[in-house]
């Protein structure tokens, strides 16, 4: 097996130096073979999906494989802009050169994805390398092990496997991987994964991007029409429970509302529920479970505490054997209790009340940097305070999730939700060196660049670095002694 | 971490430990928390002063880097205050823009919705400078955390110690303490500073440190920029102009801080058939700028210190090194003088062909055919620049096209650190992230991407229970084809 590895890693460095992934024709190729992947195999993905996570085919198609089809078709269209040169404006001081900036590959990049969005985190990160042209190492997680072996299966089917290559396992062959040197990593899981990786890549001075988590609140304002405020809560319930289950770094973790509308909302949330996921404590076939028993296990001791659990007002219902927690909402569980300490990741919806809606700009700085923040509200000046007043990796009014669809946006955290960001063209850019090209021309030598140092040509430097050329001119005629 | 000694800090009664580096940040999280730097009126106040500083005080910065480093007063001038200022005052003229939020467009996925990108400051930032532009590499980077909007603590290098003192004094005086501040010291003080968690570390300096700067940011997840070096490679073809190529390769190499530049040529790779002429011009021209008697040239610095300057003597104690030199090779160790030096064709394997020189020594490598320097240059780590003389155009394009480094320049040396509407960085072992100009600004922003959605227009589609038909929809409004979507609504698709 080590072997292997280092075989692998070998080829792909060859790969790379060869020039074979520099070209725009092998990009492009590669970028059509995953189109083909996924419209080939959408329902061995969707498959995939169900066994490891209980997902439901529209929500695979949505979050994991449309999405995924779109970026391809983005970076398609897009791809020939992005690797054209930059022209850059030089001041006169500089005449005679042209400067230019271009992107080139960084080289063999790795990229490490999580299990919540199993294909959709590896194909995404993975268009931005092929189009910044790259040779590839994926390591899918080891705790969706249907797609992880989907993944390693079919990418060596529709892919240049001499360049993309999948190599499966679990810490064991990360570690092993992180001992080599890479020309980009690029992350996605938890903080505590996050730092090993870090540290791994600091030996090698590999930088890397870290797409983390933490706990996205979703503000609410009051609402001025019973519209408005269906409206909102259902894209709360889907923001929370239809993502994976509440198992998606952009998911809702935790509601903030005034005290006097908090009953309102939990009871319109209770209808939306219901009207989604049915009422049965059997599996709503439209939600996806808990990824393994271990998280299964962390959820539930989250509950358990007393004080959270005599906070519960909706929901609070476990069936190990199908790893099925039922949409469960809390109201104003203790603020020092794991369930709001820890990132949830599950389906366990906290609301937490407030004095006044303001006041959740003070609660939100208190805490480490989201991934995400949303605020319903309609209210522009309470939109502005909360844009200017907090971070966060984005923020979205009156809507979730849906900025990881919109290939304009840059997507990526802040502080302990990550750094680092891709999307659209900031996927290209991630996985490329920005080199700067400088021409000049031998024409026109300034004398007084080079020594020996006297008065006069430190004048004349002066002048000409103010873009005094006028100056320049009458010191040199000696009409003019200084600068 | 106890207190340990003072060595090296003697005037400072206090020692900085952890406690106090603690504590420090502590002060800066609650001057950022009040918003104080945030505005625009702080940012354009504090690069004001900066400026300020810089004018009334030029005679103490440049006493300051002589003490330091025997620089004379032009280069003094030109590659440390004149581009510090041309750095400020550009921020000063863009900061009102480079605030502004970018509007985006929007898919038709997410319609109705309108986006923007906002640029934050990260919060409180820790910028590691290096000694041999020890004005310029602390205050350019400062100015970009400032113009961000960034608390900032400045620990300038202790190799250049007149220099560090002076920016505690003149930061002292001139910049908002509440918010800037500069922590001297050498490696107990640094690792003090790098236990605590900040938005961001810039560190500019060597890939040894580079990579325990990462390590320790590792534990916090903070964000990295390293500005680092490598070996410099000029390869210069026979199709040149000769005086003005070997004018420009010796004001790159000795006439910037005598060879002590994370830029500065390292070495010349050219053929055997043109290096003779090519040597010729750089000695003949080497004693029209320094002189007969180079060594004692006062428009050259020195070397910084005597560990810099064995470490050079070393390169050369090589016997197979010391018996290649043609051109100088003349040391004074009780000046830390080293005069300009040439090698010719050392051994690959030798030290002075690997290690990155950092001083006024020339190797000259000789190869059999012009583009063998190409693949030469290739089979070793990124530098942070590479340089070309030529011109054959293809030649340029080959270079440019197969040569990986942080920026590459035909025809000059080192130019493009001074403009500022290009990204300097590196690639690989010299370096990650960029900086100078708007780059600087962003290396210390955070960008944030806002969405609007409004409450009009839901799609049902969006929530479950899932039926085909609003798989049909999703798809079509994925696609972002109108005549899918009004397909998929009518059911016709």
């Amino acid at each position: 097996m080590e072997t292997d590895l280092e075989a692998d890693l070998k080829e792909l460095r060859q790969v790379f130096n060869s020039g074979k992934t520099k070209e725009s024709s092998w990009r492009i190729s590669q970028l059509h073979g995953l189109l083909h992947l996924l419209e080939d195999r959408e329902n061995d993905i969707s498959m995939a999906l169900k066994q490891d996570l209980g997902k439901h085919h529209v929500e695979a198609y949505r979050d994991e494989i449309g999405t995924v089809v779109k970026s391809v078709n983005y970076a398609l269209k897009n791809l020939k802009q992005w690797m054209a040169g930059k022209k850059a404006s030089l001041p006169l001081a500089a005449f005679p050169s042209k400067a230019e900036l271009l992107h080139e590959p960084l080289g063999v990049v790795l990229i490490i994805s999580s299990w919540n969005f199993p294909i959709g985190l590896s194909l995404e990160p993975m268009i931005g390398a092929i189009a910044a042209g790259n040779a590839i190492v994926l390591k899918p997680s080891e705790l969706a092990p249907s797609c992880s072996s989907f993944l390693a299966e079919t990418i060596r089917d529709y892919l240049d496997n001499s360049a993309v290559k999948v190599i499966e396992g679990g810490s064991a062959i990360g570690e092993r991987l992180l001992e080599h040197k890479f020309d980009k990593i690029f992350f996605t899981g938890s903080t505590r994964v996050g730092r090993s990786v870090m540290s791994a890549a600091a030996q090698h001075l590999t930088p890397v991007t870290l797409e983390l988590g933490g706990k996205c609140p979703a503000v609410v304002d009051f609402f001025s029409t019973s519209r408005d405020a269906d409206m909102a809560t259902k894209r709360i319930v889907w923001g929370k429970f239809g993502a994976c289950a509440g198992q998606a770094c952009i998911g809702i973790d935790y509601v903030l509302i005034e005290k006097k509308y908090a009953s309102n909302l939990v009871e319109l949330l209770k209808k939306y529920i219901t009207q989604c996921y049915g009422d049965g404590p059997t599996g709503s076939h439209s939600m996806s479970k808990i990824i393994n028993k271990k998280h299964f296990s962390r959820l539930k001791s989250l509950i358990d505490e007393p004080r959270v659990k005599s906070s519960i007002v909706h929901g609070g219902l476990l069936d190990e054997e199908s790893l099925f927690i039922w949409p469960t909402i809390l109201v104003d569980p203790p603020l020092d209790a794991a369930i709001m300490m820890e990132e949830i990741f599950g389906p366990l919806l906290p609301v937490i009340t407030l004095e006044r809606i303001e006041d959740s700009i003070e609660f939100i700085r208190a805490r480490p940097k989201p991934l995400a923040l949303y605020a319903f509200t309609k209210d522009e000046h309470f939109q502005k305070g909360l844009i200017s007043e907090t971070s966060s990796g984005s923020i979205m009014f009156n809507d979730v999730i849906l900025q990881y669809a919109v290939d304009t946006l840059p997507f990526g955290g802040v502080g302990e939700s990550g750094f680092g960001r891709y999307h659209g063209k900031y996927s290209f850019e991630n996985f490329s060196h920005e080199k700067v090209v400088v021409m000049r021309s031998f024409l026109i030598d300034f004398w007084f660049r080079y020594p020996p140092w006297d008065d006069k040509k430190l004048q004349l430097i002066k002048s000409g670095l103010r873009f005094d050329y006028l100056g320049v001119v009458l010191i040199a005629l000696g009409l003019k002694s200084k600068a | 971490m106890a207190s340990e000694d003072v060595k090296n800090s003697p005037a400072a009664t206090v020692v900085f430990d952890t406690v106090a580096a603690n504590s420090l940040v502590k002060e800066l999280r609650s001057t950022v928390i009040a918003g104080k730097t945030k505005s625009y009126e702080w940012r354009a106040s504090q690069l004001k002063s900066l400026l300020k500083m810089v004018e009334d005080r030029d005679k103490e910065i440049c006493d300051a880097l002589f003490s330091d480093l025997s620089k004379p007063e032009t280069e003094a001038f030109i590659h440390e205050m004149a581009l510090m200022k041309a750095s400020c005052k550009l921020a000063l003229k863009k900061l009102k823009d480079w605030m502004k939020p970018e509007k985006v467009k929007t898919t038709l996925g997410t319609f109705p919705s309108s986006a923007e990108i906002v640029p934050e400051p990260l919060g409180v930032v820790l910028i590691i400078s290096a000694w041999n532009y020890p004005f310029l590499l602390s205050v350019d980077p400062v100015i970009g955390a400032i113009a961000a909007g960034n608390a900032v603590v400045l620990k300038p290098s202790e190799i250049a110690p007149a220099m560090s003192s002076l920016l505690a004094k003149l930061f002292g005086e001139y910049l908002d303490n509440s918010a800037i501040k500069v922590v001297e010291g050498a490696v107990p003080e640094t690792s003090a500073l790098l236990e605590q968690k900040w938005d961001k570390i810039f560190y500019t300096g060597n890939g040894r440190v580079g990579r325990v700067i990462m390590a320790a940011a590792a534990k916090h997840l903070t964000p990295v920029v390293l500005e680092l070096g490598g070996k410099c490679p000029v390869l210069v073809d026979s199709d040149i102009d000769l005086t003005v190529t070997a004018k420009r390769i010796i004001s790159g190499k000795w006439g910037c801080n005598n060879g002590q530049t994370c830029v500065a040529p390292d070495y010349i790779i050219t053929t055997k058939n043109y290096a003779p002429v090519l040597i010729d011009s750089i000695k003949h021209h080497l004693v029209k700028f320094y002189g007969e008697d180079a060594l004692n040239s006062l428009d050259l610095s020195r070397v910084v210190s005597s560990n810099h300057f064995a470490r050079l003597t070393k390169l050369l104690d090589d016997d197979r090194v010391s018996g290649k030199i043609i051109h100088g090779g003349q040391t004074d160790k009780s000046s830390l003088k080293i005069a300009p030096t040439i090698v010719l064709d050392a051994p690959e394997d030798s030290l002075i062909m690997n290690e990155e020189i950092f001083g006024p020594l020339l190797p000259i490598i000789t190869v059999n055919k012009i583009e063998d320097g190409i693949n030469f240059i290739n089979s070793r780590p990124n530098p942070l620049a590479a340089y070309l003389f030529t011109n054959k155009q293809q030649l340029k394009e080959e270079f440019v096209s197969n040569v990986s480094a942080g920026g590459v320049l035909i025809n000059d040396i080192s130019l493009h650190l001074m403009v500022n509407t290009l990204p300097f960085g590196g690639v690989g072992d010299s370096g990650m992230g960029a900086y100078h100009g708007k780059f600087s600004f962003d290396a210390f922003s955070h960008k944030k991407a806002v969405l609007h959605r409004s409450f009009f227009g839901d799609a049902p589609a969006r929530y479950p229970p899932y039926t085909p038909g609003k798989l049909r929809l999703l798809k079509a409004l994925l696609d972002g084809s109108i005549l899918g979507i009004i397909r998929a609504l009518f059911g016709w698709s």
